[in-house]
């Protein structure tokens, strides 16, 4: 037990919001913004991995917990901690943040101000969704992590930026109503708002299974948008086109996915299960539409946007196929991809600042022009499209593999013909974009390469996508630590549940 | 049991009275040279007075005054604190914002004190027909302020817009009043408590509910209810809106809690379904028409029906709980909605610059504090975490789901969704880059007085985000004292017979 266990959750959230008032407070001097919230979100970082180095494998439950009483009635607390399935995902945020920071760092030259505070009230949000055990407190994150991002894609948006804003904020914002009615509902039946008292309370069976299957779907559909799951991916395209480059790196993804674990699995395993097939179909309809649509793309944010898409329903994939081993690769896909696209948009990002443009066939030949560019490009798609070795591969795999073994082969075969078309949309991007003739806008526009901060938040992304994919080990026991089968043998693959 | 004399169960109606007439007397005998904005001043002092009277109220043992006319307990010192919260941050706003000269400045003040002792007085009745001057005392003051920019065509038409509707729901109050005294041969609402249950004809007692929730249902500006809402909110200076939309209504749903919850508990099988509808109907046309509009006020007009519907869903909750979770919501509305029009006074200033959303395009380029001011308060109308509007929607449809309304929920956090498209234009619209074509307005110039009220509703609107724990007991210490009236005195209400 280290002195600042008790405390570390609450520096980690804290961190970010006073960076972002001491920015609110301080003039909009020339780099000043930039400087306060890089160190703050480096600061927080660090607090961040106080986490894994004094985590006790192994050990069951929450830990480095802290249980505040915060309104008395109805009983709302502050509790939050982690356990081995939202250990890394909080270390991911705080990595992801300053690689967030050096990302503006030139995309951003107007109102700075602005956007690091509210960038910084979005880690908060964010790290707070990954920590809250308290179905209210979550709620709350939940949804404060949409008002900066709302803000910020309109103010800098391209040039659709408040219709897109307005998109994605109704998108996510509207879902979690019933999201909401269902946690009141179950407070009004069950009297707590503590998940670890919910999670037992519901596996005993006092609820009656009529109003759980409604209470699991309203959880269920919240997050599916907030991922997106295939039908509701409509805010996506747009939201990857408007944001700031920062934002993109951390709207998709880890939230509903997560949520979907640890709220959605984690709450209602009976209710999750019924309606597996249901997502398993839709997951890979979304692999499959996802990279159909990423292959005829012009303007490479709408083409990460589809490929988003497509990865992030082979995390659903890996996460309904019930599986235990398919969980832990999901998890462990979340973490590799989100590492993977970050590093890809700050890239991209870097490209459109230095040549203005978005569209894929303005650019080519650029490998020629800033060599390492391109080096760090291909490095990073080869890890998103699998390749062995690195960390993409080692997700894909289990995932792919559980789901053949387990769920369904004819599932499994269609995922892998999606991640077949992920790799032929991500090449041919690398393709167009950095080889071929050198396009008269490349050569037209003389810029730099890769500067130093860049190459600094860069290398040790890169490095990390190789021991990631090297040593999954490293990570694997502290998320399988975290995945409780549910009790009621919830372990047992869909497949065999089937009649 | 000590006796506590009659005067002290008014006070703070006393000190509001004073504070008013003073006024007059000061802005009738002063020179016509000097100023007339440090009565604003005088005003805002007495409104602080009458504050702290409502607070030293607790300390005074529940009861009733003045022939069991006018009562004090933490129910009504808690919409009494509310009420003069809100006249108080009203005051501060105009101060700087009320241009000086030509004008009838000093009657304004004293109106808004006036109109403030109708309100005081209407939640702390407890007799009908005191209920009824109350409610009058107050309707008067407003009607007149609701015309106070005569230049304009708009405000003479918002004034006798709703005057007539006003006085025409009055009239249904009161017809009320008059069948409840029929039916019970009283009109003491703890009386009335007693009696109605056995009174003889128990189709009186319905139709004198259903006539008074008609009167109050306008007031609160619910649907079907609400069509002069938006007209005089458009019409009448942004200040007054800012009182108008805010502390009227908290008075009328004191009033109305005490209509339903103690004066007819019984007949909770027909009012409580009625509520329902007109809760969800509230919201639904609130929010579909607020999604129409372009002016700032009059989608601003539809979002504070579709709020007295979010409030109504408090109704469907049983007992303490649903008290609570409406004066709650009261609250919390009250802050958000007083800081929004403050923020659109200062933004737009009085003689409305920027009428339109688009108008606010860039507010916050221009003025980083008040665009940011403008956001803050539309997220808690949206009810966003951590802001008083979402604390309040929570515990609204908390006793809407605790009654078994999970449908009028359902249909309330939907709506919720739904509003959150036409506040985000506007929030959105204001941190778009202005346009070269936009007109500029005038970098609005903001006083002392008017920071302070913007801070107050901001600061209020926060802490019931935030910490919502001690107003939240308040209002719970309020619906207890609700709930349990006090015990009738023995002899001296003797009932009359009713008149067959």
């Amino acid at each position: 037990m280290h002195l600042i266990d008790p405390l570390i959750l609450k520096l980690i959230l804290l961190a970010p919001l006073a960076g972002a008032v001491l920015i609110a407070l301080l003039p909009d001097r020339t780099k000043l913004p930039n400087w306060i919230a890089l160190l703050t979100t480096l600061l927080a970082f660090l607090f961040t991995l106080h986490l894994p180095a004094h985590f006790v494998t192994g050990q069951p439950g929450f830990q480095f917990e802290v249980n505040t009483p915060w309104i008395a009635d109805p009983a709302i607390s502050f509790h939050v901690g982690v356990d081995g399935l939202s250990l890394w995902l909080v270390v991911l945020t705080g990595l992801l943040a300053p690689v967030g920071v050096v990302a503006s760092w030139n995309a951003i030259q107007s109102r700075r101000k602005i956007f690091y505070a509210l960038f910084l009230v979005q880690q908060t949000a964010m790290l707070g969704v990954f920590v809250s055990l308290d179905l209210i407190l979550y709620y709350g994150f939940w949804e404060l992590s949409l008002v900066p991002m709302a803000i910020l894609i309109a103010m800098y948006g391209r040039n659709q930026g408040a219709k897109a804003a307005l998109k994605f904020f109704l998108f996510t914002f509207i879902p979690s109503a019933p999201l909401l009615v269902a946690i009141v509902w179950l407070y009004v039946r069950l009297g707590t708002f503590n998940f670890v008292d919910l999670q037992s309370q519901i596996a005993s069976g006092v609820l009656p299974a009529g109003a759980l299957f409604w209470v699991a779907l309203a959880f269920l559909f919240a997050f599916a948008v907030k991922v997106p799951v295939f039908p509701l991916h409509g805010w996506l395209a747009d939201t990857f086109n408007e944001a700031p480059v920062a934002l993109t790196m951390i709207v998709a993804g880890k939230l509903g996915l997560y949520s979907l674990l640890r709220f959605h699995v984690g709450l209602f395993p009976q209710q999750a299960r019924a309606i597996a097939p249901l997502v398993i179909a839709l997951a890979v309809i979304g692999i499959l539409y996802g990279a159909c649509l990423a292959l005829v793309q012009r303007d490479f944010w709408r083409l990460m946007a589809y490929a988003a898409l497509s990865h992030l329903s082979l995390i659903v994939l890996g996460i309904y196929g019930f599986t235990f081993t398919g969980w832990t690769g999901a998890v462990y896909q979340i973490l590799s991809h989100e590492m993977v696209d970050a590093a890809l948009f700050l890239l991209l990002g870097a490209l459109e600042v230095r040549y203005a443009t978005t569209l894929i066939d303005s650019y080519g030949g650029v490998a020629a022009r800033l060599p390492r560019t391109a080096t760090y490009f291909v490095l990073a798609t080869l890890a998103m499209i699998g390749l062995p070795m690195l960390s993409g591969f080692v997700g894909e795999f289990v995932i792919l593999s559980t789901t053949f073994a387990d769920v369904s082969r004819g599932w499994a075969i269609a995922a892998a013909l999606g991640v077949i078309l992920g790799a032929a949309y991500m090449l041919m991007l690398v393709q167009r974009l950095f080889y071929g003739p050198e396009s008269p806008l490349v050569s037209s526009k003389p810029s730099p390469d890769l500067d130093f901060s860049e190459l600094a938040i860069l290398t040790p992304l890169v490095v990390l996508m190789l021991v990631m994919g090297l040593a999954p080990a490293l990570w694997f026991n502290q998320i399988e630590s975290g995945i409780h089968p549910p009790p009621s043998a919830a372990a047992q693959p869909v497949a065999e549940a089937r009649p | 049991m000590n006796h506590v004399p009659d005067i002290y169960r008014i006070a703070p109606e006393v000190i509001f009275t004073l504070t008013g007439i003073a006024i007059m007397l000061l802005d009738a005998s002063i020179p016509l040279s000097w100023p007339r904005r440090n009565l604003g001043w005088v005003a805002a002092i007495g409104t602080t007075c009458a504050l702290w009277a409502s607070v030293w109220q607790l300390s005074l043992p529940d009861g009733t005054g003045f022939f069991s006319t006018v009562e004090t307990s933490p129910f009504t010192v808690f919409f009494h604190v509310l009420i003069c919260g809100i006249v108080l941050v009203t005051l501060l706003l105009t101060l700087d914002t009320l241009p000086t000269g030509g004008h009838h400045q000093g009657e304004f003040y004293a109106l808004v004190v006036f109109g403030a002792v109708g309100m005081c007085l209407l939640t702390s009745a407890v007799e009908l027909l005191l209920v009824f001057i109350a409610l009058e005392i107050s309707s008067i003051a407003t009607y007149i302020l609701a015309g106070y920019r005569k230049h304009t065509g708009r405000g003479p038409e918002a004034a006798i817009k709703y005057f007539l509707l006003g006085s025409f729901a009055t009239a249904f109050l009161l017809y009320g009043i008059a069948l409840v005294f029929g039916a019970t041969g009283t009109t003491q609402i703890y009386a009335i408590a007693r009696l109605a249950p056995t009174a003889p004809n128990h189709g009186l007692v319905v139709a004198a509910l259903a006539m008074m929730l008609v009167g109050l249902l306008f007031k609160v500006s619910a649907a079907p209810f609400h069509v002069w809402t938006p007209d005089v909110y458009e019409g009448s200076p942004t200040p007054v809106v800012a009182l108008l939309s805010t502390a009227p209504k908290a008075a009328a749903f004191a009033v109305l809690l005490r209509v339903v919850y103690e004066m007819f508990p019984n007949l909770r099988s027909m009012w409580g379904p009625l509520l329902w509808v007109v809760a969800a109907l509230s919201m639904t046309v609130g929010n579909l028409a607020a999604l129409r509009q372009q002016n700032v006020k009059r989608m601003l007009a539809y979002s504070s029906i579709a709020h007295a519907g979010y409030l109504l869903a408090a109704f469907a909750g049983t007992g303490a709980t649903g008290i609570a979770a409406a004066s709650f919501y009261a609250a919390a509305y009250a802050a958000m909605n007083v800081g929004i029009f403050a923020v659109i006074t200062l933004a737009a200033g009085y003689d409305e610059n920027l009428s339109l959303i688009d108008d606010f395009r860039g507010l916050i380029y221009r003025t980083p504090l008040l665009g940011g001011m403008l956001i803050f308060f539309l997220i808690s109308l949206i009810g966003i975490p951590f802001t008083g509007g979402f604390f309040g929607k929570f515990y609204s449809f908390t006793a809407a789901v605790n009654g078994g309304a999970v449908v009028l929920a359902i249909i309330g956090l939907l709506n919720s969704g739904l509003a959150a498209a036409y506040y985000l234009r506007l929030a959105l619209a204001s941190v778009q880059k202005p346009q070269a074509t936009d007109a500029m307005a005038p970098k609005p110039q903001a006083g002392a007085a008017v920071i302070a009220a913007i801070f107050l509703a901001a600061a209020a609107t926060l802490i019931l985000g935030i910490l919502p724990g001690a107003t939240l007991q308040s209002a719970q210490t309020a619906a207890r004292a609700l709930q349990s009236p006090p015990e009738p005195p023995p002899a001296t209400s003797s009932p009359i017979q009713s008149p067959q």
